[in-house]
């Protein structure tokens, strides 16, 4: 083949391919404008933990030690303390709790294998997943960190409905 | 510069003295080796006489993590190994554990496996053309396939709650039934996909560019492919009929109508078109398995070895127990030793689980396709210019991690 033939030919690949290009600007636009607008999770994503209480404000956690041990990476830490008191007495956590429950997200992998094992559904995974820190050091989250009453949650995402479809994240231009 | 370099025989032609060459490093920082795969290329002008890919940069010991954790903790390592078909590495590994415990999957637990490894299948498809394209030099496929590869994610999203590492598949089924609406969804990416495939074709098949850099580049006969134990598009590029979905069906792929497009160039070009087919074919597979989806359990039925249902373990004690058993102290898997071997998106994946018994295996080992499909690299660069490298090297479709595990 001619290197004139080539020239036409390559050159007709070209506006062939800016004609692709340019049909997709007047579509609808599939990037998100992240941070400054929300991400949008599924229900099922998992983000960072979250510690649970019950209706009374309870701990569920009674450190079974079973996340700990179901857990592939080993980043979970957990310190049991009986609490001696009478139930009327106790306030916010069980008979039985983890005094000091952290997770080291430098280790943790997001696997969800802590949340099948929680028999008491105390852990579960949230949504939040902007865990950059500066500091090697903070990425170990302690109980304050974790629970959710206390818990520092992003405005950066959304999480969607468990029906929406996946266009719900196209936006309109 | 070494003095004894041993010329191929179609480069005897080339009679220049040795200090017309130079050996350079390709990598293992270039963009376009896709991971950190060095390649030591000895160069004579602009040819390539002789290229040696050096690995090992990315080698995480994940084989001999398997050693150290129990059989349902395993699943977690075989995501992070061929990370763009983490669901067929799942797959190959429970698979592999399931023959062990000669358990038997329920009708639609296998149905869904078949139709996640089939979206996988596609999203990794789609990395690869979009990356391969990069590499050539065009880099508006790039941005076309990760938009439909993100469609796929979001639906693994859905399912599993993970993106990269889903860890959807356990052994003895599933991690939990599918999110409602999910069919829908399914059907509402499957019907946008052929318009994405005939751009994708638009902007590459009938380019004039593309066809130059891959045509008669990076040729592989087919005897020579069979004799360096390729698999997967790489040895249907060269026209042998294999794959192990309808050689040696699994998952009841046997059920399932679909073609197995084969080329036979053996060039980058005929590697591009099967693996384009081969998105179509997926495409069809997944249509017929939401056909096929029928309500009913996704965990065998086998309390010792697959968790219970979270209802029943807060009402039930006998299944309370089971459930703490299995998480805390594993399950025990018979001795012996078992080999199974799926179609991943790259090739033959393998999974050989050697067990003694206990809740440990005694040894985990994977026939990656990548690490042998990579073999074959320094037979199709011999002779190539160094431009061509890059083509050769992305129709290989290699992940470094499932290389160096």
């Amino acid at each position: 083949m001619s290197i004139i033939t080539d020239v036409i030919q390559s050159t007709k690949a070209i506006i062939q391919g800016m004609g692709v290009t340019l049909s997709y600007i007047p579509k609808r636009k599939w990037t998100v404008q992240y941070p400054e607008e929300p991400v949008t999770v599924q229900p099922r994503y998992r983000g960072q933990h979250l510690l649970h209480v019950d209706e009374n404000g309870k701990e569920k956690c009674v450190a079974c030690f079973l996340c700990a041990a179901a857990c592939p990476s080993e980043c979970i830490y957990i310190i049991a303390k009986d609490d001696p008191r009478s139930p009327a007495e106790r306030t916010g956590v069980d008979e039985r709790f983890a005094e000091v429950y952290n997770i080291d997200y430098g280790r943790c992998i997001f696997c969800g294998y802590c949340v099948e094992a929680c028999p008491k559904d105390a852990i579960t995974h949230g949504y939040n997943f902007e865990l950059s820190v500066y500091n090697r050091a903070d990425l170990l989250k302690t109980k304050t960190d974790l629970l959710i009453t206390t818990q520092l949650q992003s405005k950066n995402y959304r999480v969607a409905f468990s029906d929406e479809d996946v266009d719900s994240e196209y936006k309109e231009v | 510069m070494s003095t004894n370099i041993n010329l191929p025989p179609q480069l005897e032609v080339i009679d220049r003295p040795l200090d017309t060459q130079m050996t350079i490093s390709m990598g293992p920082q270039h963009p376009s080796t896709h991971g950190v795969l060095r390649v030591e290329l000895v160069l004579d002008g602009e040819m390539v006489v002789k290229a040696t890919p050096d690995i090992g940069y990315l080698h995480t010991g994940m084989e001999k993590l398997f050693e150290y954790k129990k059989y349902q903790q395993g699943i977690v390592i075989t995501d992070r190994m061929d990370y763009l078909n983490p669901l067929g590495n799942n797959l190959a590994y429970v698979m592999a554990a399931e023959k062990l415990l000669a358990i038997e999957i329920p009708e639609r637990a296998q149905t869904i496996r078949v139709l996640f490894c089939e979206l996988q299948r596609i999203a990794s498809h789609l990395v690869w053309l979009g990356t391969h394209a990069l590499d050539i030099g065009a880099m508006t496929v790039f941005f076309y396939c990760f938009r439909e590869r993100e469609k796929i994610l979001n639906l693994i999203e859905a399912a599993s709650g993970g993106r990269l590492t889903p860890s959807y598949f356990r052994i003895g089924g599933l991690m939990m039934d599918l999110p409602a609406g999910f069919e829908s969804r399914v059907k509402q990416f499957l019907d946008g996909f052929p318009s994405a495939l005939k751009d994708f074709q638009k902007l590459l098949t009938g380019n004039r560019i593309f066809q130059k850099r891959t045509q008669n580049v990076g040729r592989i006969s087919g005897p020579d492919a069979i004799d360096w134990g390729l698999s997967g598009p790489c040895l249907r590029g060269s026209g042998v009929q294999l794959d192990i979905r309808r050689a040696n069906p699994y998952t009841g792929y046997e059920k399932y109508d679909f073609e197995i497009p084969i080329e036979h160039d053996g060039d980058v070009w005929a590697r591009y078109l099967v693996r384009l087919s081969e998105m179509k074919e997926s495409q069809k597979i997944v249509t017929q398995a939401l056909s096929r989806l029928r309500p009913g359990p996704v965990k065998a039925d086998a309390p010792k070895v697959v968790l219970p249902d979270r209802e029943a373990m807060k009402q039930h004690m006998d299944a309370l127990i089971h459930h703490f058993l299995i998480v805390a102290e594993g399950f025990d898997v018979p001795a012996g030793e078992v080999y199974h071997p799926i179609e991943a998106s790259k090739g033959e994946l393998g999974v050989y689980i050697r067990s003694t018994g206990g809740p440990k295996p005694s040894r985990v080992h994977f026939r990656g396709p990548s690490f042998v499909n990579l073999s074959a690299l320094p037979d199709l660069a011999q002779g190539a210019m160094i431009a061509d490298i890059v083509a050769i090297i992305g129709s290989l479709d290699i992940v470094l991690g499932e290389i160096d595990r």
